[in-house]
């Protein structure tokens, strides 16, 4: 192996070490922050919505945790649960996807990279859904997809706004073309709910990138993205090595992304539920 | 004879040697030394054959080296080949023209059409200036104002994909790439025309997908289709570009593999070898697989060839329900 390869190879493994640790705190007294490298006492990170009180640094969070944070207390209703992804193409890197598939259900208690379901927020009725990047880094592949058409289609039947929160580095590539097929799947479901007029917020996550981007993620009526969250089409290693010049500071962060017109309102963690009900309330009056 | 040497792919090598055998006979035959017409006939017979027989056992990357080949017809070059009175449109109307994504009206036997495709170079040159075929957002809204032209007018629109896929450049992040494909996929959705989309070459993900969304989705024999390129995919999932060859086999991305998942309709044959062997053909080919496909769409109303689109891009997806 290469020096190149070899240190492609570490860098690589201590990302996911890296996402994998700041996804779940567990049973840990004291927690260091990512951005400030602070020690924070883990019960304060979890009672400021797993934002730094330090330095703002938002935590990613789990679906779960993102349901309790937003949704009113006991009104989630997950559906479409139990659809699970397949390994219809046989394929294999490092690992079957099929031993991926089961590996990630068993790691993140989740069928696929989303949850979606009805709930209400400020008792408004909504179609949720929320990718959670723990499982296979929020990738879409043909459940996500599904799963999203679905929600779509039932906000269709119930009248009731759509909310994704996306968390995603793009299509799932162990789908192949199928994954890619998600795409045109989402964003005509997303063209049908444009149609008979019912709101859809997107709210962008760290990170939302490729294939989820050029989707549903970026066709809301109202785009937010929460603070400092990697939002692109291309990654930016893909960028660098293809006009090989650095890229300017904050470049693919949400204020930048705002600032160049693709978000409506970057919104702190903190304030997003009440912001969120705001747009609910506004679209809600008749 | 020279050109058609040079352009070999690795894996054509075997021809070099024919050609080369097939210049002396013709040279000595134009010598007025003696008649070789019959041995050069032979002799083309043995390379039509030999051809034949390489294209029927190409392996995935192979066929990925034949859809990027440098020689391969443009867009362009196929408007020019299989549609009329051609006039090119250009600039999004909001910040400039893309010269990697050509749009225009033409007509297709007689009946008007609007027609849109990636534009690759055949030389390093003409590359630089059609940024390799490589869309920026503005590309890709030019696209969209264009394909409401057809709908404004009821004009069937025929898309022509061949990049590498959308670029990852500062601008294009800057000015939107994600949502200017967003965008064009969900109105693609929502066309109340007939629109046909052909891959012709590489079919580079969501930059082929942002003019991708026809009613009936076309591939032609050697072209591919993909979320990611073999070297990418292999970059990332196997930490090594060099083994795209193992990326280009798992991922199916030949149009025999997208056919039989479902994700197009119709393969569209190549002259032997590869369209750049004869691009009129190749043309011709095209040109029937469009007419053909064109017809029972031109029979639908607005509303039903929303919902066929709509119906043909719910259905895919393939999972297990428990
Ligand atoms: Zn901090």
């Amino acid at each position: 192996m290469s020096i190149h390869n070899w240190f492609k190879r570490k860098k690589a493994q201590q990302e996911t070490a890296y996402v994998r640790e700041r996804l779940d705190i567990p049973g840990n007294l004291w927690v260091k922050c990512y951005k400030c490298n602070q020690a924070i006492f883990t019960k304060d990170l979890e009672d400021n919505l797993k934002v730094c009180p330090k330095c703002s640094y938002h935590f990613k969070l789990t679906a779960a945790e993102r349901i309790i944070q937003i949704t009113d207390p006991n009104s989630f209703k997950e559906i479409n649960q139990k659809i699970v992804s397949k390994d219809f193409l046989n394929f294999t890197d490092s690992k079957s996807y099929a031993q991926r598939i089961e590996k990630s259900i068993l790691k993140s208690n989740l069928y696929d990279a989303i949850v979606t379901g009805l709930a209400k927020i400020s008792n408004l009725p909504v179609a949720l859904g929320i990718m959670d990047f723990s499982f296979m880094g929020g990738s879409m592949g043909s459940v996500v997809g599904e799963k999203i058409a679905r929600l779509i289609e039932l906000a269709l039947e119930k009248k009731a706004p759509v909310i994704i929160f996306s968390s995603s580095g793009g299509a799932r590539m162990q789908e192949g073309i199928m994954s890619l097929m998600q795409m045109a799947k989402t964003s005509a479901a997303l063209g049908r709910l444009r149609e008979n007029s019912l709101p859809y917020i997107s709210v962008m996550t760290d990170p939302t990138t490729g294939g989820t981007s050029a989707s549903f993620a970026m066709l809301g009526d109202v785009n937010m993205a929460e603070p400092d969250a990697l939002i692109g089409f291309a990654g930016p290693r893909v960028i660098e090595q293809t006009i090989r010049q650095k890229l300017p500071p904050g470049f693919q962060r949400s204020e930048y992304v705002q600032e160049h017109g693709m978000i409506d309102v970057v919104c702190d963690r903190r304030q997003l539920r009440e912001n969120l009900s705001k747009f609910l309330r506004w679209f809600d009056e008749r | 004879m020279k050109d058609k040497q040079k352009n070999l792919l690795g894996f054509e090598k075997p021809l070099a040697e024919l050609y080369e055998k097939l210049d002396e006979l013709k040279k000595v035959s134009s010598a007025g030394e003696m008649d070789m017409s019959e041995e050069v006939k032979m002799m083309e017979k043995r390379i039509e054959n030999m051809r034949r027989d390489l294209s029927v056992k190409l392996s995935p990357i192979q066929i990925v080296q034949i859809a990027r080949h440098i020689q391969r017809p443009t867009t362009l070059d196929y408007v020019a080949l299989l549609l009329t009175d051609f006039i090119e449109l250009h600039g999004d109307r909001n910040f400039g023209d893309d010269p990697a994504l050509v749009t225009g009206i033409a007509k297709l036997d007689g009946q008007s059409v609007i027609v849109m495709g990636h534009q690759k170079g055949k030389t390093t040159k003409e590359n630089i200036a059609r940024n390799f075929g490589m869309a920026n957002p503005e590309g890709y809204r030019k696209a969209l104002r264009i394909m409401r032209i057809a709908e404004r007018y009821n004009k069937p629109i025929i898309s022509f994909i061949d990049t590498p896929g959308a670029y990852p450049g500062i601008g294009a992040e800057e000015r939107g790439q994600a949502e200017a494909i967003a965008k064009n996929l969900r109105e693609m959705a929502e066309l109340t025309v007939p629109f046909i989309s052909i891959v012709t070459g590489e079919g580079g993900s969501g930059g082929a997908l942002g003019i991708g969304m026809g009613n009936k989705v076309l591939m032609l024999e050697f072209s591919i289709y993909s979320v990611i390129s073999p070297e990418g995919c292999a970059s990332i999932l196997f930490r090594n570009a060099a083994r795209a060859n193992e990326a280009a086999m798992a991922m199916k991305i030949t149009a025999k593999d997208l056919l039989e998942l479902g994700v197009i309709d119709e393969i569209i044959k190549e002259p032997v070898g590869g369209a750049h062997n004869n691009p009129e053909q190749a043309a011709t080919y095209i040109k029937s697989a469009i007419i053909k496909n064109l017809k029972p769409l031109l029979a639908l109303s607005h509303r039903e060839l929303i919902a066929d689109r709509y119906n043909k891009f719910r259905k895919m997806g393939i999972f297990e329900e428990q």
